[in-house]
């Protein structure tokens, strides 16, 4: 039996694959498995081949698979592309239709079932996903009766019959490959589950319901792979709370909008990837002038330019914490795992009214789209922190202006929102006086820009960073988003003293917190999805200790594997010996 | 109940003496004063640009934005708290180059703001290059030669993107503009006014008098109807866009905010942040 198995299904766009395996994912989910999802796809919406791999464990996983158990393959391409992946012994269920064929030197297992054929004889050929799924439940040995609950809560809707159909077609695939079972080897059994309820979702909607329990009521912006998906949770849900969304012209009309509503008090957001950040790079300038709080949501995908659009990638680090020009305060976060993106977007909505400056919240697109299991969100944790925003009238206050960016100690001024007696005042992106009137003279300037830089000078978060391991190690990794999830499972599977720091603190650079482990590590290493080493590079201008300081990267718009970090790892660990 | 004196705060404008923004400010002054406003119920959203400027100028919250992005600024503060009245502000390059894009999408949204536009048909800030309206010949800076382009007839663009309020006017005229600019904010929806206001300093040419003589009071037209958007597109064709007045008001249109279910009850700024345990709970059991 298995503590973990990768199932892979593929086929055409647009042929309900990732209904297949969204179907087949969800139920295991529901029997309190952990998963892992990675879904391939093009940017073309029908044709070309797609597939949806998912990873089933009896324990925590955060990473995709080095490779892959047992395949199930609508067409041949699919056999063709993906069965190298396959672990020696693995397995290819294959419909029939198309008279699957395998690669002869390769050891695995091609089972041909009538997928298409059992469900055209059941009424519909779009119930060949049914009869994969029940196949691949004999297969592993799954209970059934999770499958045709989820069945009948996905198609009662449709009526009964149809209920009923899907559960035959079930049944079916369950049988054909029941017939087979005396002719494969190898054990496909997986260990029970603990049966713990969890979440089953896409980093994308970790995010959205962040910001809604942010107190977020409303929303601009243009949409945009991989960030698309929390403009459409948003426009779904957000009217449940009395709030709206604007699909704007641009990105710029997106950002501009969202720092307006939120000059007037209402948390707002937008989101967006590399293309659309760029668009927005003055009006992130526009709200750090101005002190208008603004939460940006960057999910990153392949760059430069429209790069690659549906790939994963994190090349965007370097913009998001030095782009616009001049001077600004700025803080830029990465959520550690799924679970944690709520938590922190949260944080991102809090950090931004409190500090009065604009705040990037990354992601990245295996992060936000990969649909992964997490523990339930915890409402008690849910705080709303509006530092010195003041909602109230202001008695008393008979100035001509409110002092709207007064030279305080902190460097945070009070914000009264427009709508609210006596605090009239006057906000500009020209440098300003304290009443917030155009002001250019250089002693004004001086006073403004410190103030203002002052906000953010000492800034830690509360969790910098997830740390596992021990201050002294022997190799110190650090990583960031969806990268986290393999390289702890990578550094998990070594035997040596190995730390791996999961950053969720990008900018300011939390150096004082991390230099215990920095200084405390004999090499340190920093991998991530990027040509460039940008996180490497943005430690290496905060750390002295450059000989120490190594990169692995990658940048072929696919996801790190666990066995790619740990080989990697390893390399250096004998280096090490051998010096 | 506040005066227009009310809506003067001591800033002296840095305006060049002549300058028709001067009459553009002290309209909106006038008209909000007479609309019963007082000014901790005022937004006025400017670009940049010398017009851009209008927003410290007037004793109300004031937001100085970027270069073309009056509107979209303009258009957050009203959804976010529809209790203010809003204006958005700027010059004829900051919302008919850089931020036309914006007042097309804003002339269809229709989201319940006034946005009035100081036209001097150059580019006054930057000292004198050519502008989207500037007419073809016109030489500057940056046009030697002359403007080689057909200029944006602004009142035509508007009517073309939907707009529901339409209206052109010139800062010389200070009591139609009030008058405009009253209707404009009454009217429930987004409403555009061109206001040809004089660069005494780098457009020689589309002067005072030269608006005098060449601007067509649509009272002058007969029978001139400004809630027939087809016989107001064909009045604007005929006479090149150099119409004066209300050109088009449909006073049956919805605002944005109309078409959202349960939006007015209350303003964005006033709901509850925290959301019910029920609600809690209900959304996140989507996720399993
Ligand atoms: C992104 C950007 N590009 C260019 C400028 C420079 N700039 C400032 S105002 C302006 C044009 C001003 O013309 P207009 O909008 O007609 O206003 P006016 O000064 O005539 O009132 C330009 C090009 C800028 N501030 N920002
Ligand atoms: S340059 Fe022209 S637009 Fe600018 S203040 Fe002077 S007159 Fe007015
Ligand atoms: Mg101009």
């Amino acid at each position: 039996m298995n503590e973990q198995l990768s199932w892979k299904v593929g086929g055409q766009q647009g042929e309900g694959i990732e209904s297949t395996g969204e179907i087949f994912s969800t139920t295991l989910n529901r029997m309190g498995y952990h998963l892992y999802s990675y879904r391939h796809f093009s940017s073309r919406i029908k044709g070309g081949h797609t597939n949806n791999n998912v990873r089933i464990s009896t324990k925590e996983v955060r990473a995709v698979s080095d490779n892959t158990n047992i395949l199930v393959a609508f067409d041949q391409q699919t056999i063709d592309v993906n069965s190298h992946e396959l672990v020696a012994g693995g397995i290819i269920l294959a419909d029939s239709k198309f008279k699957p064929e395998k690669d002869e030197d390769l050891d695995v297992q091609l089972i041909s079932i009538p997928f298409t054929a059992t469900a055209k004889e059941l009424g519909s050929q779009l119930m060949k996903n049914m009869v994969a799924i029940g196949a691949s439940a004999r297969l592993m040995n799954l209970e059934l009766q999770p499958f045709k609950d989820m069945i009948y809560t996905m198609f009662i809707k449709k009526g009964q019959e149809i209920v009923d159909s899907n559960h035959e077609a079930l049944l079916q695939g369950y049988q054909l490959m029941d017939d087979e079972m005396d002719t494969i080897t190898g054990d496909f059994e997986m260990l029970p589950s603990d049966s713990d309820p969890r979440l089953f979702l896409i980093g994308n909607d970790a995010i959205s319901f962040g910001a809604l329990n942010a107190g977020v009521r409303f929303m601009a912006a243009y949409p945009i792979t991989p960030a698309s998906e929390i403009m459409e949770y948003m426009i779904n849900h957000l009217p449940k709370v009395g709030g709206t969304v604007i699909q704007t012209e641009d990105e710029i009309a997106a950002v501009t909008m969202a720092i307006g509503s939120n000059y007037a008090g209402a948390r707002s957001f937008t989101s967006s990837a590399g293309p659309g950040l760029s668009l927005m790079m003055e009006s992130i300038g526009l709200s750090g002038m101005t002190e208008t709080p603004l939460v940006i949501v960057d999910t990153m995908r392949g760059g430069p330019s429209t790069g690659l659009p549906t790939k994963q990638e994190q090349s965007d680090l370097m913009q998001m914490i030095y782009g616009t020009h001049g001077d600004i305060p700025k803080i830029v976060l990465a959520p550690s795992d799924v679970e944690d993106a709520f938590y922190t977007t949260i944080e991102a909505f809090n950090l931004a009214e409190y500090y009065q400056v604009p705040v990037i919240m990354l992601s990245d697109l295996q992060m936000s789209l990969g649909k992964q299991s997490s523990a339930p969100f915890d409402m008690s944790r849910v705080e709303i922190n509006r530092g010195k925003t003041i909602t109230e009238d202001i008695e008393g206050q008979d100035d001509e202006y409110f002092e709207r960016y007064s030279d305080e100690e902190d460097g945070i001024s009070p914000r009264p929102i427009p709508g609210i007696k006596g605090g009239i005042h006057h906000v500009t992106g020209v440098e300003h006086s304290p009443a917030g009137t155009p002001n250019e003279g250089p002693e004004n300037r001086q006073i403004q820009m410190d103030k203002r830089m002052r906000k953010l000078k000492d800034f830690t978060m509360e969790e910098p960073f997830k740390a596992r391991g021990g201050v002294e190690s022997e190799l110190l990794i650090l990583s960031f988003l969806s990268v986290n999830g393999v390289a702890n499972e990578a550094a998990e599977r070594i035997d040596a003293d190995i730390t791996t720091i999961n950053l969720k603190q990008i900018h300011p650079f939390p150096i004082d917190a991390l230099r215990p482990y920095l200084d405390g590590a004999k090499e340190i290493l920093v991998i991530e999805q990027n040509y460039s080493a940008q996180l490497q590079s943005v430690l290496k201008m905060n750390y002295h200790g450059h000989d120490r300081i190594r990169s692995h990267v990658k940048y072929d718009g696919t996801p790190f594997k666990p066995n790619e970090i740990e080989a990697h790892i390893n390399s250096i660990l004998k280096i090490k010996e051998v010096m | 109940m506040a005066t227009f004196k009310d809506f003067r705060n001591n800033i002296k404008p840095n305006w060049c003496p002549g300058c028709g923004d001067f009459s553009v400010q002290a309209a909106i002054q006038k008209a909000c004063a007479a609309n019963g406003l007082e000014p901790d119920e005022l937004a006025v959203i400017t670009g940049i640009g010398c017009s851009g400027r209008l927003s410290g100028y007037i004793k109300s919250y004031g937001f100085h934005a970027t270069h073309g992005r009056s509107l979209p600024v303009a258009q957050g503060v009203k959804m976010a708290n529809d209790d203010l009245t809003v204006i958005a502000s700027g010059g004829d390059g900051d919302g008919f180059a850089i931020g036309m894009g914006h007042t097309v999408h804003a002339l269809k949204r229709n989201i319940d703001i006034t946005y009035i536009v100081m036209d001097n048909q150059v580019y006054g800030l930057t000292k004198g290059q050519t502008s989207p309206s500037s007419d073809k010949g016109f030489v500057t800076k940056t046009s030697p030669d002359g403007s080689k382009e057909t200029p944006i007839q602004p009142i035509k663009t508007a009517m073309a993107s939907g707009a529901t309020f339409v209206a052109q006017s010139v800062s010389s005229d200070i009591k139609q503009l009030t008058a405009i600019i009253q209707q404009a904010m009454d009217h429930k929806g987004f409403s555009f006014i061109n206001v040809f206001s004089p660069c005494v300093t780098y457009n020689k040419v589309n002067t005072y008098d030269w608006f005098k003589e060449n601007l067509i009071p649509v009272e002058d037209i007969e029978d001139y109807d400004h809630t027939d958007a087809q016989s107001a597109m064909q009045n604007i064709m005929a006479h090149e866009g150099m119409l004066k007045g209300i050109i088009y008001h449909d006073e049956e249109a919805k605002s944005y905010q109309e078409h959202i279910d349960g939006y007015l009850d209350q303003p964005l700024v006033k709901k509850e942040m925290t959301i019910e345990n029920d609600t809690f709970n209900e959304l996140m059991a989507e996720f399993r």
